[in-house]
Parts: structure tokens; sequence; C-alpha cells
């Protein structure tokens, strides 16, 4: 196993450009479970993160939170505006393990882990955020909701590392997030469901219903259609045109979508 | 305390060595590890602090749960080179009065799981104002039990709690 250890962003940035296939590592939440078995990731070079102090804060603005690199969930629930503010982060982030994986998860982590399973990416997508990658070619920024190609497949290449995560502000209507798991704690989302009312309409986004955590753009056009649904069938049948889900050890086909369907039927209608 | 110190035998060797320095248990302590030695594994058989114990290796059962820079962490989800210039604390460096309540209320029964119990505990009855926006069962959740049914963890945590208000440790 080589381990990289850049002291800056900066330095960071230029060993990610001279070695492009360096995985760079937060928390390690994902990559350390079951370690010693894991013979492959030891082969790998990782890029450690743990360094970069100015990549760890988390700060606002008049329209936005602004995530750093490493900001773990433990941070984002440990500030009262979180709440307040932006409410779902904190819904989201004390349902992911526990306070133990909290404490070393980052979000930025949970986005280019690229789990279909995510807690963390589904709410920041209901909140329209805005991944800001950077290399030494520069500063890109995507929408959460087009980040995502396929199964663990997004826009960030080799070189590029995930700086920040732009949460918008805005008045909202409505607000929701659904994980359905076997227990409260230290469990896998079998349903996850984010949702949010703005002027710019609903966000709906799923969660261990598709290849990957995605918007679900017919159950958002139901419901800006009249504001409400017509019924638990309607909802089902545009939810099914919007995601894929499988049987796999945590659920069925079946069940992810009739849970997901009534749980968006009877939370937004 | 300077503890030089190199992986134990039947750990693999992964990479050239790091060396870090940490603050444990209050003692400034030097480490050279392998890059892929996991925090659980250094102190159990680098460093002979057997207290902290390995449940599932993958994060869900918390009794190998340390505190790290003050907050609760799987060991066993850590590499040891992530807390260069961070202040670890395990399970040996508690006083023992504060077992007190746990011991009296039933809180243990196999063992297992107490010692990360209680390194959550621990940081539970420092920082109450946790309280405030969380329930003891959610701050515990990640340190299962399979003996006690938890009443016991969690009404020891609330004696702990209650007697640190009145001003006395029984």
């Amino acid at each position: 196993m080589n381990v990289l250890r850049p002291g800056s962003v900066r330095e960071a940035l230029g060993m990610l450009a001279d070695e492009p296939t360096a995985i760079p590592l937060a928390g390690g939440t994902d990559l350390l479970v079951h370690w010693p078995a894991n013979h492959a990731g030891r082969d790998a070079t990782y890029l450690d993160l743990g360094r970069p102090g100015e990549l760890r804060a988390h700060h606002w603005t008049d329209k936005a939170l602004v995530l750093g690199g490493t900001t773990t969930y433990w941070d984002v629930i440990r500030d009262p505006r979180s709440a307040r503010d932006l409410p779902l982060l904190v819904d989201a982030a004390r349902q992911v393990g526990s306070v133990q994986i909290q404490a070393r998860g980052t979000w930025a982590g949970n986005i280019a882990n690229g789990s279909p399973a995510a807690d963390g990416v589904p709410v920041l997508m209901a909140y329209d955020a805005v991944v800001v990658v950077q290399s030494e070619r520069g500063v890109e920024e995507i929408l959460l909701s087009e980040f995502y190609l396929g199964y663990k497949d997004m826009r960030l290449a080799g070189d590029q590392l995930i700086r920040e995560i732009r949460v918008p502000l805005a008045a909202r209507t409505g607000q929701r997030f659904e994980k359905v798991g076997s227990r409260r704690a230290q469990a896998i989302a079998k349903v996850g469901l984010a949702t949010s009312h703005s002027e710019d309409g609903w966000r709906v986004v799923a969660a261990s219903l598709a290849p990957t955590v995605r918007r679900c753009p017919s159950v958002e056009a139901l419901f800006d259609s009249d504001g409400a649904a017509g019924s638990v069938e309607d909802v089902e049948a545009a939810l099914a045109a919007d995601v894929s889900p499988i049987d796999d050890i945590r659920s069925t086909a079946e069940y992810r979508l009739r849970v997901a369907a009534r749980l968006l039927f009877f939370g937004n209608a | 305390m300077s503890v030089p110190h190199r992986s134990a035998g039947d750990l693999p060797v992964t990479g050239d060595t790091i060396a870090i320095r940490c603050l444990l248990n209050g003692v400034e302590t030097e480490l050279e590890v392998d890059p892929g030695e996991r925090l659980l594994d250094t102190l159990r058989y680098g460093l002979g602090l057997t207290g902290t114990k390995e449940g599932c290796a993958e994060g869900e059962c918390g009794a190998c749960t340390v505190l790290l820079d003050g907050l609760p962490v799987n060991s066993c989800l850590v590499l040891t080179f992530q807390v260069a210039d961070r202040r670890v604390e395990t399970v040996e460096s508690l006083d023992e009065a504060l077992l007190a309540p746990f011991l009296a209320g039933g809180a243990t029964q196999c063992g297992a799981c107490t010692p990360g119990v209680v390194m959550t505990a621990t940081w539970l009855l420092a920082n109450r104002d946790l309280l405030s926006s969380h329930r003891i069962r959610e701050l515990m959740a990640g340190n299962l039990c399979r003996c006690t049914g938890y009443d016991g963890i969690v009404q020891s945590i609330e004696r702990a709690l209650g007697a640190d208000e009145r001003g006395d440790t029984e």
C-alpha cells in the first residue's frame, strides 16, 4: 500500500496530476470495512486528505452552505444552523451508521463513493447541491443531479478532487427525508427518499432504487402539475418510469417500488 | 514516553513504513507503522493496549471504539497513520471510578462490548449538551450488546448523569 500525504490542497492536486489513479482517502469508513481481507485494496495508492486543514471547514454565505472536501456528517450535525436552514442534512446525517461513523464519514466521500444506497447524497441532491471539483487544469462546477453517469461512474476525473459542495439556501415549503432500513441505526437503506419543494418546484430524489441516486422527473412533474398526486397508483406509475429497482441481499424490487410510492404519496400528497 | 514501534509479526507488511507522532492517553507517542495498519491493531498488537476489542471489523459493533480528538470512532476503520498529530484515548485511560455506575447498573455481562460502551458513554457524559438534541439510545446506537438488552447500559448512563448533577460519584 502506497500513501501520498500532501500538506495542502495545492500539493494534493499536484500529486493527483502525477498519479491520477491514486484514490483520495478521507474518513475511510467505506474503504476500511473488512480491511484485513481486502488484499486488492492494499495494493492501491491512496491520497490522504487528513492534513490539508483548508479542506475540513464548512462555512455559510448569504446564499449557501459550503461544505469542505473533508467536512464530516458530525460537523454538520453539531452546527446549530444546519437544523434550522437545511434540516434534511441533519436528518440524513443522523441516520448514517452511528456517531462513530458520523464522526469520520464525509459528505464528499459519500458522493465519490457513488453508492446507490447513499444517505447523504439524496438530501444534497434534493437541495440542488453543486459539486465543485478542482484539478491543476482548473475548477469545474457540476450539479449533483448531473454528476452520476452510471453505477459508480461519475464526472470526476482521476486528477480531480472534490474541493467543495455548495448547498443553496432557499425558502422551502416542504422537505422530507425517509430511510427504510432493517433497523434505525447501523443499517443500509432498502429505500431512501428526499423531497423538497420551493418556488423552483418539487425535487424528488430516490436512493436504492436505481444504479445511482437520482432525481425522479416523472414524480416531480406529477407533484408540480397540481400540487397533489391523485392516487397512490399514479405515484407508483410515475416512479416506475423514473427508477429501476432490483432484488438484492437487502430487499426486492417489488417491495422497494411499493414502499417508495407509498412514502411519497402519503408524505407529500 | 516515546515508543518506537513496528508492526507485530503477523500483521501484513504492505508498503514503506510511516513515522508519526500522536498524543495517546495523554502521552506523546512516536509510532512507525505500515501504511495499511489499522489503529485497532497498533493498539492491541503493537502497544499491548488490549482493552480495545475487535468485534466485527466493519464499523458496526463499536467494541473497538476509541476517542479521536475527543470524538468516538471505530478504531477498526482508522488507519494508524491517520492519527498523526492527533489525540487518541483508549479504555486504558479511564478512571475506574467512572466505571462504578456501569458495574452497579447491570451494564455489563460477558464484557466484550464493555470497553467500547464505556468509551462512548464517557464522551456522552463529558458532552451533556448533546442531550438537548439527541437521546441516549441514539448516541449509543453504535455500540452493540448481545447480553444486556441495553436497558442496563442506558440506565447506568442516566444514573451517572444524575450522580454528576448531585456532585457525588455513586
